[in-house]
């Protein structure tokens, strides 16, 4: 293979990850890292660093079109990253006492069952009273965005503020700990606990990732993780697919967009599964 | 329209910081390739090159000091590598600018949260240097 060749095949495979990532709000990593080891053969190493720029250009490439729409609430995203980064920094200061494999294994079946749960989910919180949160409203939580697809605003009023931002705290830990995951577990906390429209869900867990990643991505560059002729056209390619997919978000339905999330998260679960039992 | 939300421009004002950030950094990275293949047209034909460019070993810029010596001299590898750290200091400057949109607002509860955001994302940076 050419290095031009390689350029163009690594830009194509990015493009999707990205379309994918900011409708769901993960960051790529699980299409990324497994296309570029696996397919291209290049060292993992690599292709972690190459991950790391592939969640921080999703989120950037899609979250100035999601800030602008309402469909990320940049309240409920400043709120809960007080949690992502306090929680990535436990990871980081952590990472040596406990076995990754151990941590693969259980948060693969977290992610597993976070994904059942949202399928069931909708029906049960129908029926379920939704909880009203004073410190939400003193947060000013609550928003509305214009839904494309429904062609209405959907005014919603977000609950559960500190389980949400528990949760978080462990999602950043995960992703300090992991290096991956990032908006794995943003999506089903905002979605289960907060009671977040899905579309909300994904487009502020993607306006997230961002910052969680940038706080790590320093450290890969600094250990010479991140090739520039691997990471360019990572970036390129996702910048493109993130913009191409934050046009998509209001327009697909709500069904859509958690049907594909709960597929994905699915497979994200079992390649973690994977990694923990083959050690 | 929102229901209780903002008004308009912070909004507007964190997608634009988003924007250019991206805006920005995709041009001098397109720049950076296209500089690295006028200065080895090889790269089109040649099946050799790829391994070495892709090998862990490899010397590329991975210090700041190295990525503007090299930016100066024009070289693509050190382009590229500029254009990621602009990418890579996008989100952050998106929560220190967001310090500044909220004071001017006098939204002080928030103007807190995201000054709490920014010094733990530094702690992180300070503890990864370290670590």
């Amino acid at each position: 293979m050419t290095p031009l060749l390689f350029l163009v095949t690594v830009s194509l495979i990015s493009f999707g990850a990205g379309f994918l990532g900011s409708l769901l709000g993960l960051g790529g990593g699980m299409i990324v890292v497994p296309a570029l080891t696996l397919l291209l053969h290049i060292d993992i190493r690599l292709a972690i660093g190459a991950s790391i720029v592939s969640v921080i250009a999703t989120s950037s490439g899609a979250a100035a079109a999601y800030v602008r729409d309402h469909l990320a609430n940049i309240r409920v995203a400043m709120f809960l990253e007080i949690g992502t980064t306090s929680g990535a920094i436990t990871g980081a200061w952590i990472a040596g006492l406990l076995h990754p494999r151990w941590l693969f294994v259980l948060f693969g079946s977290i992610l597993g069952y976070s994904a059942l749960a949202m399928l069931r989910g909708r029906k049960r919180s129908r029926e379920r009273h939704h909880v009203e949160s004073s410190l939400a409203r003193h947060l000013r939580l609550g928003e509305s965005y214009f839904d494309d697809a429904r062609g209405e605003e959907v005014v919603y009023e977000p609950t559960r503020p500190i389980v949400g931002l528990s949760l978080m705290y462990i999602a950043g830990m995960v992703s300090g700990l992991l290096g991956i995951g990032s908006g794995a577990l943003k999506v089903p906390a905002m979605d289960l606990a907060m009671e977040l429209p899905i579309k909300v869900s994904t487009a502020t867990s993607n306006f997230m990732i961002g910052v969680t990643a940038a706080a790590s991505a320093g450290l890969y560059f600094a250990r010479g993780q991140i090739d520039p002729f691997v990471a360019a056209p990572v970036a390129l390619g996702v910048l493109a697919g993130a913009f191409a997919g934050s046009k998509m978000l209001g327009k697909i339905s709500s069904r859509a967009v958690r049907m594909t999330f709960v597929a994905v998260l699915l497979l994200v679960s079992i390649q973690m599964l994977v990694r923990g039992v083959r050690g | 329209m929102t229901a209780q939300g903002e008004p308009r421009w912070v909004d507007t004002a964190i997608s634009r910081v988003l924007r250019g950030g991206v805006v920005l950094s995709t041009i001098v990275i397109a720049c950076g390739v296209l500089l690295t293949f006028v200065h080895h047209p090889s790269y089109v034909r040649s099946q050799i090159a790829l391994r070495q460019l892709t090998a862990p070993e490899q010397a590329f810029p991975h210090t700041v000091r190295g990525v503007i010596g090299g930016a100066e001299q024009a070289r693509g590898q050190a382009l590229i590598t500029l254009g990621l750290l602009l990418l890579i200091a996008t989100p952050v400057a998106r929560v220190a600018l967001s310090i500044g949109i909220f004071t001017v607002e006098r939204d002080h509860l928030y103007t807190s949260i995201t000054t709490i955001v920014l010094l733990l994302l530094l702690l992180s940076f300070v503890l990864g240097a370290a670590g």
